[in-house]
């Protein structure tokens, strides 16, 4: 493996509360390369605190502090904020959980697509436009022009978490940061997202940071697997060796899944406190 | 995320929380300060409000007279003081008129639903839409002044907002599992309006309160300076700006000050407003 | 919102069937507005007759004066149709409302409604001024306060609302009389015109502005200029506060909204996120809110008008309220209060109209 894009070394992200900080992610390191690596965790873990830190997108009154915060030779805890728009939206990308509520449902759908390039590059409307066509008929689309005309509101679950993903690789960016992508989304439909996104990371050579709850769903997509808890990464290894995972509670999550065997009898539950 | 929800409660917790807000405390300090000045009135003003000194008229602020004095002598600050009581007296009669009306309007709109909701709504929407400041001056200037008349046309326009509000939240309650189980137990009619619905549907009515009450005493204080509130010579701020309308240019002060005392008023209930729907529903903002 | 399990295509056909309905169903929705309308405008008939008639005030009477016989004062009951019964009172009321016809002001001896067709533009230019002005200053103080939330600028936003919302407009307009035009002699006195300009100017319009614009004389215009501005910024202040604050509170709200999130994400600075991506989701709530102010500055005017000695429809309403001219009193409170419905009502039926054209 090269040279990792992202690197980590114990981050810890901590909100004010009135009984005093909360830590919410506790001094965790990981890198990420040109690969998918899978952030797994149950809610409350810090997986999805620890992928907006990255985008820089945690709100003011949180104390993101770490050793070491680097992307692509960037420094990010030290970035300033103009430095980050530039970065945000070229190097870095960033997919939400449910395209009903992460587009824009003023804005027609072709101009949210474009909208990284038009920040971003010196392209013309029509290259843009070309750019994006081209986009949404490579997400799987099969009709990209009329999505492209369309509003959001027209458009299914399926459909917006694919242009939302559009939207988002449009600009080729190193690093995507998928926050529960198929979470809103049927059984079916998450594994054709998943697959997309799997694909894309490879053809378009980045990295793939995939935050999930579902440990058994994302181990067959992604190269390596992160379990999260209690704001600490557990364990990290590669998904192929999960059956083998050291830890309690990775097994634990590991053992738990649902599946034609263990139909009809009681899955295991993890005895820890919450 | 372990972030904790707290839920407001009664009692003295709430007294500490509202103490927390400066808003509120700010606002809550200088109503009860005013309710203050209104009920100490006797007390507290150094002269008969209504007593002239027409050889004193128009008498700068100074050490015997410290708002000066009026057209007719009198001095301002005896009648800014018991000025506060018709206002406050207005208000009183207002809220007293016009949110238990609009939340029963609301409350059995929202429990019954069907034909009488609709019947209901229907007359809601229509007062809502009326020109609540309009018609107060219309209703008072054609029935007559006086204080009474001023609450009532306040009230009889004003209740409308009360009603929606109440009726949305007596709906969502209706098929909620806390009243079931009240039903269920045995309690029914009356009762379960009163002691289940009601208590409920008071904390909103409450904020609203406050926030329409900064708008009532604007209202009462433009009845007043058209002369359509109390009866001259009783110390009313509005009508107070109003006669020191002839003599603004050169005596200021006797149309500013009340207005002053109309103003802070007004802003001490939109700041206890503020407080309160800060504290009961931290969504705002 | 729940996930519907069909194909993706079909979801597009659907919409596409559900735009050629669209035509056809504002049908539905714009008769049941009218039918509110309607209903409105006859509660308010029905309660400013209620008025009249348990009103103290005997209409007979005050039209033939304290020293007429009983004849005459029988006949003038007579006349006013005062024997009939309630509702067929009631129904002649409305009719000769309808028809334009509001009797004879007991004041100026005129009918009311040329009174009120005299007066009423000059109340309509003040508040339109008015509303330019509270809304053009509102919308930059809002959105400047919800861009810098939390600075001296969002507190002192948030202060100049509550100012607006708390001051007696009375009061204030006689404080900025004292100040500017008796003190500081930058405004000119209460009226409309100076009154080397009051007869020179044909009133074409009834809008001073656009009289004196079409007269050529641009010392006159400049003059309906200088007296329109301090009441209109006086009037503007409550329209300001509402305003301000709404706008605020409202791009705070999307400020938290999901697709900010991602805006910020493709590297959208604050002020493409809050200009390009939220004031679009945000405009039908904006407008309302201003043209609900704008109805209710038709309220305002009354009082404003009254310190300004502006003779709009405001003032025309309270010289009557002190006279106890009834049929001006009635007509004058049925025209502002017929207007304010109507807005109203305007703009529930915009606000539909813009999240319908929104939606699939």
């Amino acid at each position: 493996m090269t040279e990792p894009l992202l690197s980590v070394e114990d981050l810890s992200i901590a909100f004010p509360s009135e009984a005093g900080p909360v830590r919410v992610v506790d001094g965790i390191s990981f890198s990420v390369g040109r690969e998918v690596v899978a952030l797994v965790g149950e809610s409350g873990s810090g997986k999805s605190m620890t992928g907006r830190a990255i985008m820089g997108l945690l709100p003011r009154r949180a104390e993101v502090r770490a050793k070491r915060l680097a992307f692509d030779g960037h420094e990010l805890t030290t970035l300033a904020p103009s430095s980050w728009n530039r970065l945000r939206g070229s190097g870095l990308g960033l997919i939400l959980q449910d395209p009903k509520y992460s587009l824009n449902p003023a804005h027609k759908v072709g101009r949210q697509v474009e909208e990284a390039l038009l920040l971003h590059t010196k392209l013309s409307a029509a290259e843009r436009r070309e750019r994006a066509l081209d986009m949404l008929d490579k997400v799987g689309l099969p009709d990209p022009q009329r999505v492209y005309t369309s509003y959001p509101a027209a458009l299914s679950g399926g459909m917006g978490q694919r242009v939302m993903i559009a939207a988002m690789l449009i600009n080729r960016p190193k690093l995507l940061i998928a926050d529960e992508p198929t979470s809103a989304l049927d059984r079916g439909l998450q594994d054709q997202i998943l697959t997309l996104l799997r694909s894309l990371t490879e053809e378009l050579g980045m990295g793939l940071l995939l935050i999930s709850h579902d440990l058994q769903q994302v181990s067959r997509y992604a190269d390596r697997v992160m379990v999260m808890r209690h704001g600490k990464i557990e364990e990290q290894m590669a998904s192929a060796d999960l059956a083998n995972a050291r830890s309690d509670y990775t097994r634990a999550l590991w053992a738990a899944r649902p599946s034609a065997a263990t139909y009809g009898t009681r899955l295991p539950v993890y005895g820890g406190e919450a | 995320m372990s972030a904790i929800v707290q839920a407001p409660s009664g009692g003295p917790s709430f007294l500490r929380r509202m103490l927390r807000s400066p808003s509120a405390a700010t606002g809550g300090a200088v109503v009860l300060f005013i309710l203050a000045l209104a009920l100490l009135a006797p007390l507290i003003a150094p002269y008969d409000p209504n007593l002239q000194e027409t050889a004193n008229r128009l008498m700068p602020p100074d050490a015997a007279h410290w708002f000066g004095t009026d057209g007719f002598g009198r001095d301002i600050l005896s009648r800014i003081i018991y000025g506060a009581r018709p206002t406050l007296l207005l208000v009183l009669v207002v809220v007293l008129l016009m949110a238990p009306l609009g939340i029963l309007v609301g409350i059995l709109s929202g429990f019954f639903g069907g034909i009488t909701e609709r019947v209901l709504m229907r007359i809601t929407d229509i007062v809502m839409s009326f020109p609540r400041l309009l018609l107060a001056f219309a209703f008072v200037a054609i029935m007559g002044p006086g204080l009474i008349n001023g609450a009532l046309a306040l009230a009889l326009t004003s209740w409308p907002a009360y009603a929606r509000q109440a009726r949305v939240e007596t709906a969502a309650l209706r098929r909620s599992d806390y009243l079931a189980a009240a039903e269920m137990v045995g309690i029914r009619g009356v009762r379960l309006l009163w002691g289940h619905i009601l208590p409920l549907v008071l904390p909103s009515a409450i904020i609203r309160l406050a926030l329409d009450l900064s708008g009532i005493i604007l209202a009462a204080a433009g009845l007043g300076f058209l002369g359509l509130g109390v009866r001259p010579p009783t110390a009313e701020w509005g009508s107070m700006v109003s006669e020191g309308t002839q003599v603004i240019f050169d005596q200021w002060w006797v149309a500013a000050v009340p207005g002053v005392a109309i103003l802070i008023t007004s802003f001490a209930f939109n700041l206890l407003a503020d407080g309160l729907r800060d504290i009961l529903d931290p969504r705002h903002d | 919102m729940p996930q519907t399990a069909t194909t993706d295509n079909a979801d597009m056909t659907n919409s596409r069937q559900r735009n050629s309905w669209r035509e056809l169903s504002f049908v539905w929705p714009l008769s049941k507005w009218l039918w509110s309308f309607a209903l409105t405008l006859f509660g308010l008939a029905l309660v400013t007759f209620a008025m009249t008639r348990l009103s103290p005030i005997d209409p007979a009477l005050q039209l033939v004066g304290d020293h007429a016989s009983q004849s005459t004062y029988e006949q003038a009951r007579l006349e006013l149709g005062l024997d009939q019964p309630l509702p067929v009172q009631f129904f002649r009321y409305v009719e000769t409302a309808l028809s334009g016809n509001f009797g004879q002001s007991i004041s100026t001896g005129q009918p009311v409604a040329k009174d009120i067709a005299r007066t009423f533009p000059a109340t309509i230019e003040l508040a339109t001024a008015a509303i330019i002005l509270g809304a053009g200053v509102g919308l930059a103080l809002g959105i400047t306060a919800a861009m810098r939330q939390g600075t001296w600028v969002d507190g002192f936003a948030r202060f100049v609302s509550l100012f607006g919302y708390s001051v007696p407009i009375f009061w204030l307009g006689l404080l900025m009389l004292l100040l500017f035009y008796a003190r500081l002699h930058w405004a000119p006195g209460p009226g409309r015109a100076d009154v080397v300009f009051q007869y020179t100017v044909k009133s074409v319009t009834g809008f001073a502005l656009v009289d004196t614009w079409i007269s050529g004389k641009a010392g006159a215009f400049r003059d309906a200029l200088a007296h329109l501005a301090l009441p209109a910024i006086v009037l503007a202040f409550h329209a300001l506060a509402a305003i301000s604050r709404l706008t605020r509170a409202a791009i705070l709200t999307e400020l938290g909204q999901e697709y900010v999130t991602t805006a910020r994400a493709k590297g959208a600075s604050l002020r493409r996120i809050v200009f390009v991506h939220i004031l679009p989701n945000v405009s039908g709530t904006l407008l309302t809110v201003i043209a609900l102010s704008y109805a209710s500055l038709l309220e305002g005017a009354v009082l404003t008008e009254t310190v300004f000695a502006w003779p709009g429809i405001g003032r025309y309403l309270t010289t009557a309220m002190f006279a106890g001219d009834m049929p001006a009193i009635l007509g004058a409170t049925l025209v502002v209060g017929a207007s304010f419905v109507l807005l109203n009502a305007l703009t529930d039926l915009g606000v539909a109209r813009l999240e319908s054209g929104r939606k699939r």
